[in-house]
């Protein structure tokens, strides 16, 4: 085997862009909750940016890697180490056999992504090898990792092949063998006291009393303890309250989607989100912020913003291209100098 | 953005998805428009297209923008949000939409179910509930007919219309924290199978063995909207031995 879980940590499962083309018969989307540093992960190692990463929730976890191999750590800081050195993160490192990989305290963010040149090799459940916890499918048995489980990497591409064997002589001061560029720029777990989260009017916003549509992008919210894969519960001064009565009929709901239930406490909707809803939907989230709250920790606070559909989608069209753009700037490293 | 005249309205559900409304009511018409419309867009995918999720009297359409962008033809070109061009793929296979008025056959899923004791603790409380003998609850419920309008809530979960209100039962007080896989319950006038283990404050009147939630089959849902149900009621020795020869 390739990875062998030492310490799980909080919360560690393997999980790739989602479960698409199913959400008819009622089974979850899911994927990575940080999609952005997840695909990061990926291309920094020269994968596809849809291959099998792990999803590391909190501190706590560490892995014996028990082949050489290149790897990338991308999304929240959680104190990475590699043989007692700390880990650079939004950068491919070269990881000798025998090498251990361990993660600390939280400095920013909540959740990491580690990603294995080849991807981790996890049997593809309805198209995909995101583990779906709920349901018990998909990922490593259907279930989180625990201490002693072994993973296996899928055989490397060639981009990955050659950028191991350019990576392995780069050794540090450190004595780490790691590129000397690197992806930071897509961090978006800032150091801000209080972040930003821009969404967009809802299917029933308008049914919302005026104070609450008000509240909404006025107040600041809290995320709430019993945030987890399905939802970000939210706790605001204010409630949202509907103006009327409305009885609603269940349909489907998108990642983003903001729902205010009675007690008027949105909660927002992540990847493990139910396919179908029947709350009111106040707002939606971009999906470029999606990856704040994935990186916002319980008791943490945010305001939103709101701006308009068009703005949403240019923002998600400049995130495709960020990220084509770091597929490119990668393949540029693996040119030979002439 | 409606189009109330001719029967539905659009909306943006995000940056990645539309919703087609067909009507705001639980209707067996309504109902077979909305599947049959998903069908369709389902068998012309436009280019970006990933799924189509249709619901009661709603089909949600998920679209990945890039693509879309990219595929947009001269006529699209001019279009200035990517909502804009699927909205009119869209609006497109609605012009030439004709809801089918023939009435096709139902498929008829029997489901078994072993109701009461262990397996449906809360028959006794339903059937005190409604004035009913527990055998009575068993064969109200079994002897309906049953509309799978959508799967939704949980994967392989059907929301099923045509409950006898005479067994309609209201939900428990506080929650169960799981549900064991396979429960028959009611909540309101509604019911309805658990198909993974859940959270549910529902009343449970049964079990069955049959597995609705197969993850690892093409078509992971035993059930389909559409698709007629009825519930036999079997004895614990065949649920028992149900299990067995399922294993």
């Amino acid at each position: 085997m390739s990875l062998t879980v030492l310490r799980p940590g909080m919360l560690t499962t393997v999980q790739d862009l989602g479960r698409y083309g199913y959400q008819k018969y009622g089974v979850v989307a899911g994927g990575a909750l940080d999609t952005g540093a997840a695909r990061v992960a990926n291309l920094l190692v020269g994968n596809d940016d849809r291959e099998a990463v792990l999803e590391i929730t909190l501190g706590g976890a560490s892995f014996a890697i028990d082949r050489p191999m290149i790897i990338a750590v991308s999304g929240g800081d959680l104190s990475a180490t590699l043989d007692g050195s700390p880990l650079p993160l939004w950068r491919p490192v070269y990881a000798k056999a025998g090498s251990v990989l361990s993660f600390g305290a939280c400095a920013s963010g909540c959740r990491t992504y580690l990603a294995a040149g080849g991807g981790f090799d996890v049997p593809e459940v309805m198209g995909s090898r995101s583990t779906y916890l709920r349901g018990a499918v998909g990922g490593f048995a259907g279930r989180a990792l625990k201490a002693d489980d072994e993973l296996g990497v899928r055989p490397p591409n060639g981009r990955t092949m050659r950028l191991a064997s350019l990576i392995a002589s780069a050794v540090r001061e450190d004595g780490l063998a790691a590129a000397s560029w690197h992806a930071s720029h897509f961090a978006v777990a800032g150091s801000a006291e209080e972040q930003v989260v821009r969404a967009v009017p809802g299917t029933h916003y308008d049914r919302f009393t005026l104070e609450s549509r008000e509240a909404l992008f006025g107040q600041s919210y809290r995320i709430g303890a019993q945030s987890d894969r399905m939802g970000c519960r939210l706790e605001g001064e204010t409630k949202l309250l509907l103006s009327l009565p409305l009885e609603l009929l269940s349909e489907a709901v998108a990642l983003g989607t903001v729902q205010a239930p009675p007690d008027g406490d949105p909660i927002v909707l992540l990847a493990d989100r139910q396919t179908t809803g029947g709350y009111p939907r106040i707002a939606q989230v971009a999906s470029v912020d999606i990856a704040v709250l994935a990186q916002l920790k319980p008791g943490s606070r945010f305001r939103f913003e709101a701006i308009a559909q068009t703005e949403a989608e240019r923002l998600y069209v400049a995130g495709e291209r960020d990220l084509r753009l770091l597929r490119a700037a990668v393949s540029l490293k693996l040119r030979p100098l002439a | 953005m409606t189009n109330a005249d001719r029967g539905w309205e659009l909306l943006p559900l995000g940056d990645g998805a539309l919703l087609i409304r067909f009507g705001d009511a639980i209707d067996e018409a309504l109902n077979r428009t909305v599947h049959a419309f998903a069908a369709r867009l389902e068998k012309e995918p436009f280019a970006g297209m990933i799924e189509c999720v249709p619901a009661f009297a709603s089909v949600a359409v998920h679209y990945e923008p890039l693509t879309v962008m990219r595929s947009r033809s001269q006529d699209e070109a001019r279009h200035e949000t990517v909502y804009e061009t699927v909205y009119a793929r869209v609006e497109r296979v609605l012009d030439s939409f004709v809801a089918a008025d023939a009435m096709e056959e139902r498929t008829v899923i029997e489901i078994p179910v072993c109701y009461g004791d262990e397996l449906g603790p809360d028959l006794a409380f339903v059937a005190a509930h409604c004035g009913l003998s527990e055998d009575e609850v068993i064969a109200i419920h079994s002897g309906g007919a049953y509309v799978v309008h959508m799967i939704g809530f949980a994967p392989g979960f059907p929301y099923l219309g045509g409950m006898s209100e005479r067994i309609a039962a209201p939900r428990r007080q506080t929650p169960r924290t799981i549900i064991p896989a396979g429960s028959v319950g009611i909540a309101g006038k509604q019911t309805g199978v658990y198909p993974i283990a859940t959270p549910g404050g529902w009343q449970l009147i049964g079990r069955t063995p049959l597995a609705l939630f197969r993850p690892e089959r093409a078509i992971p849902s035993l059930l389909h909207a559409g698709h007629e149900v009825r519930f036999k009621p079997i004895s614990r020795s065949d649920y028992d031995r149900y299990g067995e020869g399922a294993r």
